[in-house]
This record gives C-alpha cells, sequence and structure tokens, in this order.
C-alpha cells in the first residue's frame, strides 16, 4: 500500500503549474488587500489568514522550479525550501481557514484568482499527507459507502417512502429516458428532507419527467474538498455512468454549493471529456421553469427576508439572478444584502470547513461576518440555497442567540405551488 | 581622468546598453515561461465567453470593488496616486518622450514640465507614506519581505534622482543626471527578476481571472 | 625703457589720471566691475579705494596647445573703457601673440617678469599641456610642461583661461592623442582659478582680473575651480526660453515654426541644463547677442568634456547606445531564451505528470 509523502506533494504542486497560477504568482506586490477580503482575516485580524499568504508553499515551487531566476537562486541555496513542517504549519491556513469561497479574486488589483490557486495547492497537501481528519473520513466514507456521511440508498429509499406517505407523491427512480436526474446531497436526505418533497411537487406541476438515480445519488464530493482530483474523479464518475447509463438530458445539482462546482464545472475536466448531459442547477431549472409559465404561485411571504448567496453556485458558479426572480415571484419584503451577489460574504463552512471539526471555533468566529450583514439589514427571515451554508448559518445564528428561521429557496417556492386542481 | 561628464557618457552609452539588454531579455524571459505554460482545454460547458469577459476584467479591475476601497483606502489612493504619478512623470516628461523616440522612434506630445515636477514631487511624498504604511499595516508588513522592500528602493530611486536632477540640487549637473540614469537602469536590471513584472503580468492575470469566471457567467 | 619701469612702480590711480581719465570715469568703472562680480553697490568706494593704491601687476600669459580663440576673445572685449584700463594697468610682460618681441628676447622678458616680481606675478594660461610625448608642443624648444613648471614656480596665482587650460578641452577629446591635461592637474601647490569656455566670455577673463586687482585675493570658487560669480548658475536657468521648456514647446528644426518663433531648443541638442557660464546675462560681441538668442543650441563649452558628450544636436539625456539599433537581435536573443525556458517548465510539469501516483483513500495519512 503507498503512502502520502512529502515527495509525492512536491510532485502534486509541480503538476499543478500552468499559465494562469504563474502569472498570479508573478503579479503579486503584497498589497494585502486580499486579506480585507477574507472573512477569516477580518473576522480574527490575524494577518496570517491573508489570502496570498496561504499559497507560500505553491509559491515555493512556483517560484524555485517554474523560474529561471529561481532555479538559479535554489542552485546557490539561496531559496526556502518546501518541507514536512512547512506543509504542516500550512494546513490549518489552506484547510481551516479557507473556505474556496473566492471573493479574494473579486478584489485582486492584478487579477489573481486566489481561491483557484488554493484549490490546487490542495492537490499537494492531500498527496504529502496534510489534510485535515474530518476531511480525510468525509472522503473515505464518500469512496467506501458513497456519501461522506454515510448515507446509503436505503437510508435515501426509506425517506423516499416517508416522502411519498406524506404527500401523496411518486418520486421516481431509475427511470431510463426521463429528462432529468435529480442529484441530492446527504445534508438533504438526512437533515432536510422537504427538500425532496418539494422536487416532486415543483416537477409535477411543471410537468416534469425526472428521476433518482438508486446507483449514484449524492451530488457532494469531498474529492474537491480535500482537493484531491483522483478521488474527484471517482465520485464525479460514478454520477456521469448513472446518468449515462439512465440516458438523461439533464443531471440537476441540488442545493449545495461545491456539489455544483463538482459536477457543472470541474467533472468534465476531471474525466478528460465533455458529459453527453448538461448540469444544470435547481435554481437555473426553476427559473426557466419560471420565465416559461409553467411554474405557478400563490400566496406570498411578506416576512422581511434576504438572500444567502452561496459561493459556490452565485459566484464561482454564475446562478446570479435565478434565486432573486423566484424569490420575488413569493416575497414581497426581499431585501439584498449590503455585499450580494458576486461580492457576496462567505458562510464560513464551505470548501470542506465544515467536515472540519477541528476548525469549528475558527468558522464560529468568521460567522460574524454574516451575522454583521445580518445585524445591518434586521431581517426576519433568511432564504439560501446550499444545503451546507444553511446548516452552518443555523449554527452560527444559534452560537451567537439570533433567532432566525433559515429557509432553502426551493422549498420555499414549493409551498406557494398552486395545488393541481385535477 | 573620471569625470561627470565620463560617469554620464558611461551610464547613457555601455550602461545603459547593458541594462536594456538585461531589461528585454530578462521580461521575454519571465513572459514566456509564464505563457508557455499554457492551460489544459477546459471540458465544461461554458456559461460565457471567456475572450470578452477576460478584456473586460483587464480593464475593469483598475478601479476597485467599492467594499475594498473602503477597508483599505490608503492603499487604493495611495497606490493610485504613485502610479499615475511614476506614469506621468516617465510618459509625459519631455526629455523622456526624447529618450523614447531616439530608442523605439516613437513620440507623442509631453506636458509642462513644471506640472510634471508637482506630480512628481507629490509621488515621491506619496513613495514615502506607501512606505511607511507597510512598516506599519500589520497585513503588509507582515507579508513584506527583503524584495517588497528592494523594490520600492528601486522605484523611490528614479523618482528622488529625476527630482534632484530637474532642480540641479546636486552639482555637478551631469553627475546627479547620470544617477537618475543609473537609477533607472538600476530598476531596469532588478525588473525581471522581481515583482516589478507585474507591470506586465498583470495584464495576462486580470485576463485569466477574467476569462475563468467569465466562462462562468460571472464578470470577476 | 625708463618710462615703462615707471610706469610699473605707478599706482593703477595714478596711471589712470596720468591717462586722462576722470575721477567719475573710474568710479563708472569701480561700479561696472562691483556689478560684473555680483559685489552690492556699497562696496563701490571700498574697489575704487583698492584699485587706486593697486600696483600694476605683471601677467605672463602662456599658450600652450590652443587656437588662440581665448585671446582673441580677450581682445574683443566689449567694454573697451573697462578693458582698455586693465590692459593699460596691468603689465602683461609675455603674450605670444600681443608682443612686439620674438625669439631669444621674448623668453627673456618672460624671465625678467619672472625674477622681478618673484612671488607677485599672475600667469595665465590658455591651451592644455601634452604629457605624451613633451615634443608635440613646445616653445623656444621648451617644452609646455616644462615651461609651466619653471613659471608657475614663483606666482601668486593662476588662471587658467580656456576650456583647454581648465579641462583639457578640445585636445582632450577623446582618444586624446597627445595626453592632454589641464593646468590644475600639473599646478597643484598654487591658486588656480579655472575660465572655462571655449571661448570664455571676455568680461569673464577681465572681471577675474580686477578682482585679482581689487582685493588681491581670488574669488570664490566653485567645485570645478571657476568663479561663482560667473558660473554659478546655470544656462537653462538664465535663459530667456526657459518658458517654452516649462511648457514644453520646443523647436523640432532649425527652420520651423518653434524656431521662428524662438521655442526651447533642447530637442535640437541645447546643452543649457548642464551648462554653467554667464552667457545669459553677460551675452557676447558687446552685448549684443548669446548662442541661444540667436537661435543655436548651447554647446556645453564651459564644462569639461564637451566635446565628448555626445553629438551637439543631440538631447542631453539621449542615450547613446549601439543596442537601439540591434533591437532586433536582442528580442530575437530574449524570445529564444524564453522559449528554452518555457520549454523546461513545460517538461518539469510533464515529468511531475508521469511521475503521478494515484491518490486513493487508502494513502491520505503520512505513515511514520
Amino acid at each position: 500500500m503507498s503512502e502520502a509523502t512529502l515527495e509525492r506533494g512536491m510532485n502534486a504542486f509541480r503538476e499543478q503549474m500552468n499559465a494562469p497560477v504563474a502569472s498570479f504568482f508573478s503579479s503579486c506586490v503584497n498589497c494585502g488587500m486580499c486579506a480585507e477580503a477574507c472573512l477569516f482575516y477580518t473576522e480574527t485580524g490575524d494577518p496570517k489568514y491573508t489570502p496570498i499568504h496561504k499559497l507560500e508553499p505553491l509559491r515555493r515551487v512556483w517560484e524555485q522550479e517554474y523560474t529561471l531566476w529561481g532555479r538559479l537562486k535554489s542552485m546557490f541555496g539561496l531559496s526556502k525550501p518546501v518541507t514536512d513542517e512547512l506543509l504542516e504549519e500550512w494546513e490549518t491556513l489552506i484547510y481551516d481557514g479557507c473556505t474556496l469561497c473566492g471573493r479574494c479574486s473579486m478584489v485582486c488589483p492584478v487579477g489573481n484568482d486566489i481561491s483557484y490557486m488554493i484549490r490546487r495547492a490542495r492537490e499537494g497537501f492531500v498527496a504529502a499527507g496534510y489534510a485535515p481528519e474530518g476531511i480525510k473520513g468525509a472522503s473515505r466514507r464518500a469512496v467506501t459507502i458513497g456519501s461522506p456521511m454515510g448515507v446509503k440508498f436505503p437510508a435515501l429509499a426509506a425517506q423516499i417512502k416517508h416522502v411519498e406517505a406524506d404527500s401523496g407523491l411518486t418520486i421516481p427512480v431509475d427511470v431510463e429516458g426521463a429528462d432529468y436526474m435529480a442529484l441530492l446531497s446527504s445534508m438533504e436526505i438526512m437533515n432536510f428532507p422537504e427538500y425532496l418533497e418539494a422536487l416532486a411537487k415543483i416537477f409535477k406541476q411543471a410537468g416534469v419527467t425526472w428521476t433518482i438515480s438508486s446507483e449514484a445519488f449524492e451530488a457532494t464530493n469531498s474529492g474537491i474538498q480535500i482537493g484531491s482530483s483522483d478521488i474527484a474523479r471517482e465520485l464525479v464518475n460514478r454520477v456521469v455512468v448513472a446518468a449515462e447509463k439512465l440516458k438523461v438530458k439533464y443531471v440537476i445539482s441540488p442545493e449545495c454549493g461545491h456539489a455544483y462546482t463538482a459536477i457543472r464545472w470541474e467533472g468534465p475536466n476531471l474525466i478528460g471529456r465533455p458529459y453527453d448531459f448538461k448540469v444544470v442547477h435547481i435554481l437555473e431549472l426553476l427559473d426557466e421553469l419560471r420565465s416559461a409559465g409553467r411554474l405557478k404561485t400563490e400566496g406570498t411571504e411578506d416576512d422581511r427576508l434576504t438572500f444567502h448567496d452561496p459561493c459556490q453556485i452565485v459566484r464561482k458558479g454564475g446562478v446570479l439572478e435565478p434565486p432573486r426572480n423566484l424569490l420575488n415571484m413569493v416575497a414581497t419584503n426581499f431585501v439584498d444584502m449590503n455585499d450580494s451577489r458576486e461580492m457576496n460574504w462567505c458562510c464560513g463552512g464551505g470548501g470542506g470547513v465544515s467536515a472540519n471539526e477541528r476548525a469549528e471555533e475558527l468558522r464560529i468566529k468568521a460567522f460574524k461576518r454574516k451575522k454583521t450583514q445580518l445585524d445591518e439589514l434586521n431581517v426576519e427571515t433568511l432564504v439560501t440555497a446550499c444545503a451546507n451554508c444553511r446548516l452552518i448559518i443555523e449554527e452560527g445564528l444559534e452560537e451567537y442567540r439570533m433567532e432566525m428561521p433559515v429557509v432553502g429557496l426551493t422549498e420555499m417556492i414549493a409551498e406557494h405551488l398552486v395545488e393541481d386542481e385535477k | 581622468m573620471s569625470t561627470s561628464i565620463d560617469f554620464l557618457l558611461w551610464v547613457r552609452g555601455p550602461g545603459f546598453d547593458i541594462a536594456l539588454f538585461i531589461f528585454i531579455v530578462g521580461v521575454l524571459i519571465r513572459l514566456l515561461e509564464v505563457l508557455i505554460l499554457g492551460r489544459k482545454p477546459d471540458y465544461s460547458e461554458p456559461r460565457g465567453a471567456e475572450l470578452g469577459a477576460g478584456l473586460l476584467t483587464l480593464v475593469t479591475r483598475t478601479a476597485p470593488e467599492g467594499g475594498s476601497f473602503k477597508r483599505s483606502p490608503f492603499t487604493v489612493v495611495g497606490g493610485y496616486i504613485w502610479h499615475i504619478g511614476f506614469l506621468v512623470s516617465l510618459f509625459l516628461f519631455v526629455p523622456h518622450i526624447e529618450l523614447i523616440d531616439s530608442v523605439l522612434g516613437i513620440r507623442w506630445p509631453g506636458i509642462a514640465s513644471n506640472l510634471v515636477d508637482a506630480i512628481a514631487a507629490v509621488t515621491i511624498v506619496t513613495l514615502v507614506a506607501m512606505l511607511f504604511s507597510r512598516l506599519t499595516h500589520p497585513v503588509k508588513r507582515f507579508l513584506s519581505g527583503p524584495e517588497d522592500y528592494l523594490t520600492w528602493v528601486v522605484t523611490f530611486l528614479p523618482m528622488l534622482t529625476g527630482y534632484l536632477a530637474y532642480h540641479r540640487m546636486i552639482d555637478p549637473y551631469p553627475l546627479v543626471l547620470g544617477l537618475h540614469i543609473l537609477s533607472v537602469e538600476l530598476l531596469m536590471v532588478l525588473f525581471p527578476f522581481t515583482k516589478l513584472m507585474h507591470a506586465f503580468t498583470f495584464i495576462i492575470a486580470r485576463w485569466y481571472n477574467g476569462a475563468m469566471a467569465g466562462r462562468r457567467g460571472v464578470q470577476s | 625703457m625708463a618710462d615703462d619701469r615707471k610706469k610699473l612702480s605707478m599706482t593703477l590711480g595714478e596711471s589712470l589720471r596720468q591717462q586722462g581719465v576722470s575721477r567719475r570715469g573710474f568710479l563708472k568703472y569701480c561700479a561696472a566691475t562691483a556689478s560684473m562680480m555680483a559685489l552690492p553697490p556699497t562696496m563701490v568706494p571700498a574697489i575704487a579705494q583698492a584699485l587706486e593704491k593697486a600696483k600694476r601687476p605683471s601677467v605672463i600669459w602662456l599658450s600652450f596647445q590652443e587656437c588662440t580663440g581665448c585671446t582673441e576673445s580677450l581682445t574683443r572685449s566689449h567694454s573697451p573703457s573697462v578693458e582698455n584700463l586693465i590692459f593699460d594697468h596691468i603689465s602683461l610682460d609675455y603674450h605670444h601673440t600681443l608682443q612686439v618681441a620674438s625669439g631669444d628676447a621674448a623668453e627673456a622678458a618672460r624671465e625678467a617678469a619672472m625674477h622681478e616680481n618673484e612671488g607677485k606675478y599672475i600667469v595665465v594660461v590658455d591651451g592644455s599641456i601634452p604629457l605624451a610625448n613633451p615634443g608635440y608642443s613646445s616653445i623656444a624648444g621648451i617644452s609646455n610642461l616644462q615651461m609651466l613648471e619653471e613659471t608657475v614656480a614663483g606666482a601668486a596665482a593662476v588662471v587658467a583661461v580656456g576650456s583647454c587650460a581648465a579641462f583639457g578641452g578640445l585636445p582632450h577629446a577623446n582618444p586624446n592623442p597627445t595626453g592632454a591635461v589641464s593646468v590644475g592637474e600639473i599646478v597643484k601647490d598654487k591658486p588656480v582659478v579655472n575660465v572655462s569656455g571655449c571661448p570664455p566670455i571676455p568680461t569673464v577673463i577681465t572681471g577675474v582680473l580686477a578682482h585679482f586687482l581689487t582685493f588681491g585675493s581670488l574669488p570664490e570658487l566653485d567645485a570645478l575651480g571657476r568663479p561663482m560669480v560667473f558660473f554659478g548658475q546655470s544656462i537653462h536657468d538664465r535663459c530667456y526660453r526657459r518658458p517654452f521648456y516649462d511648457k514644453g514647446l520646443f523647436a523640432e528644426t532649425f527652420d520651423d515654426e518653434g524656431a521662428r518663433k524662438g521655442w526651447c531648443l533642447f530637442r535640437l541638442g541645447c546643452k543649457g541644463p548642464m551648462t554653467y557660464n554667464a552667457c545669459a546675462t553677460a551675452k557676447w560681441n558687446q552685448g549684443t547677442s548669446w548662442p541661444v538668442e540667436s537661435g543655436h543650441g548651447c554647446l556645453g563649452c564651459s564644462e569639461p568634456d564637451f566635446w565628448d558628450a555626445g553629438g551637439f544636436y543631440n538631447a542631453l539625456s539621449i542615450p547613446d547606445s549601439d543596442l537601439t539599433r540591434k533591437t532586433g537581435y536582442v528580442v530575437g536573443a530574449g524570445v529564444a531564451l524564453g522559449a528554452a525556458a518555457g520549454a523546461l517548465n513545460r517538461s518539469t510539469r510533464a515529468k511531475a505528470a508521469a511521475k503521478h501516483e494515484t491518490v486513493t483513500i487508502d494513502d491520505l495519512d503520512k505513515k511514520s
């Protein structure tokens, strides 16, 4: 059996080098502005959380092995090497102190996409054996059991039965030739089964043919969070195989941020080819149905409410307007936060941080950013579209003794659906 | 006999040749070693086009995002002032245009020398303030290493010696003019080996940032 | 001869009265001298008093590697009353061009002056001194170097007139075939005043002599040994075309509209910014004009090595570079090296990719 070694880590760093990364490192002038875009810095005031600083190990590899000058310097022993000690120290910065939210990438004056590099740097950390236990465990469960939370299909089947009994709707499983194949996150299966019911209701009204695959229902991808393309590929491939077997036209990414990144943006590159199907986020699909007039709602939410933009769906996913279109369909008193859409602030639990128990204290501290945003707005309800954000926000609100319901957008739409007369 | 004219002749003769050679060759190496790395094809289905978004970001990143401006006003404003002041002094001062014309054969109108003088004074003061900020701001001080201070010095010296030369504050004049040219040569020589390269690579960086975000339907 | 001797022992005041110069005329000269030397008007009586009592000093003028332009300049001094005065009232005992005597008689005059005025006479030098081979320039079989050392030994002060004597001048220009040096490089134990220029302004030459006559001392000098009064400010700073420079208005050619409108000549190679001299204020040819006023840039003739400061028609800061003509090759070299560096980078990455071992959930831990 092989093991994680520094050499494998170094090799992975070397593999990750490309023109964007090299241009980013060449351009950084240490202006420090990315720090102000990072909730881990703004809420702790500790400069070690400056985003670009988290990349020091990868930067050293770039300088020493990918620049002529750096090669000369290291030949004369003038460079600081990448060591186990360095990676150990940086592990907490790159995993605990970064949610891959990508806000820093929006403010860098020279245009450095820092979160893009963090994602790549994690490839080296995981290969060298410096990943947090929590995410390692999630990855092991995802690969061996099929879900990071250890949810197997029988558990889902039980929930399906529940939902079907409660609502009188049918939830199709393994239906070949359906237009859509829906994915779920384990968190939705275990904590928010309302999502499943909402899907069934909405699709019934809109006349969408859909299915769930018993072989690949899990949308989340721990490989993306731990930063291993090899593990991520294995997980994505399950979805691809299932979708192509069921010959669906679309795969629906659920209300989960990084799942969308995994299946929508990274997936084709992991398997090295375009898919035979398209990937849509559930909000994109709902907005499409809405504009086609296939989504009929009644009644309104009159609470003052706001929307938390999940980073991976909005800033890094490009689903900016659909949540707002949908909210305005059913809510009369919707207000945006001060920093919203592509400039939103992360909940603090993305990028694997929520699976990393060690990071909890830091994550709770970082949540103060969201708390401040909510305090400014004085809203009664928070709507979001990511099961992970939702859980993190609920925990944060509880920690800071804030009473506020957190609702999934899809469920909110489902609640206002016009009941079928037929 | 080593006089100030000998010195001036050396810096604007062989000295300039050496600096220009290192600058041109070094910058080309640095740019090519970045660009040739390339990136893998992206198989995901694009939501938007890369080219337009990349070019747009190249332009829009010049203006700070609102929240960042509020959180780092000094870095933003100071950065603007000295970058603009530096570029104005470099490209709009008449003797510099003469120099560029003689090297590259292209020219453009300059602006009044006393206006350049005033701008240069503001730039010098701002650069000192930026150094002070680097030494005192917790994040900048934490991030900064010898290279950050070295690049500050080689950026500051041409401004300072240029100012001294313009006002003939050091005698004899060929000496201070020579020192000015020498300080620029120092800047040119160190340019390809330091983060001064950002003056070129920011174009590549912004483009990639904008293109990769634009592909996902976000204008970064 | 006896008359001459008597004249020599007369004070300047006596001599003037003998020549019929009025007291008023004398004071006018003193005032002119004061203003030329930038002294306050309150100094005029002191100057007059000093000059009244001054004895005619002996002046020995040595000409080495020179073109006689400095003498030509001197004899064309534009305030004849002032310069005549000076020339009537110094005893110019040796000067190739101006003396009547020649051959042995001339040399005898020099030696006599040296003996009679031991420690009191002034040596004026124009021209540089060749060190590569003494035979390059000699007078009466005496090399320039020998004559200079010999003559300066008993002198009170030395005035190096013209850029050749002051800085080596044209003979010193690269590659300096005669090994020409300035007076200052040979004379180390006597005060040396450099009155540079090619040629120097006549009133500046006489002004320095007047100062010596008046105060018995040399004027305040700048770092290059030039009198501050005349060389304290640059041509550029005193130039009446300076406002055009500051506005960025330049003549591009000698006959364009800018040239006709009198715009700045910087682009046409004017060395005004590096040149310290009094041309802009003292002017030439009886105060008629000066180079910039006549439409030509300053050549920088009062500065060391001005012959070597690049072309007269190239702006001062322009690189004198061979490389600019070979930019294509340099770019080619850069591209070639850059391509090699890029290829090296790609191979580094390809080697890493070849060495890639698939990460599985079984090797997430380090064994140790």
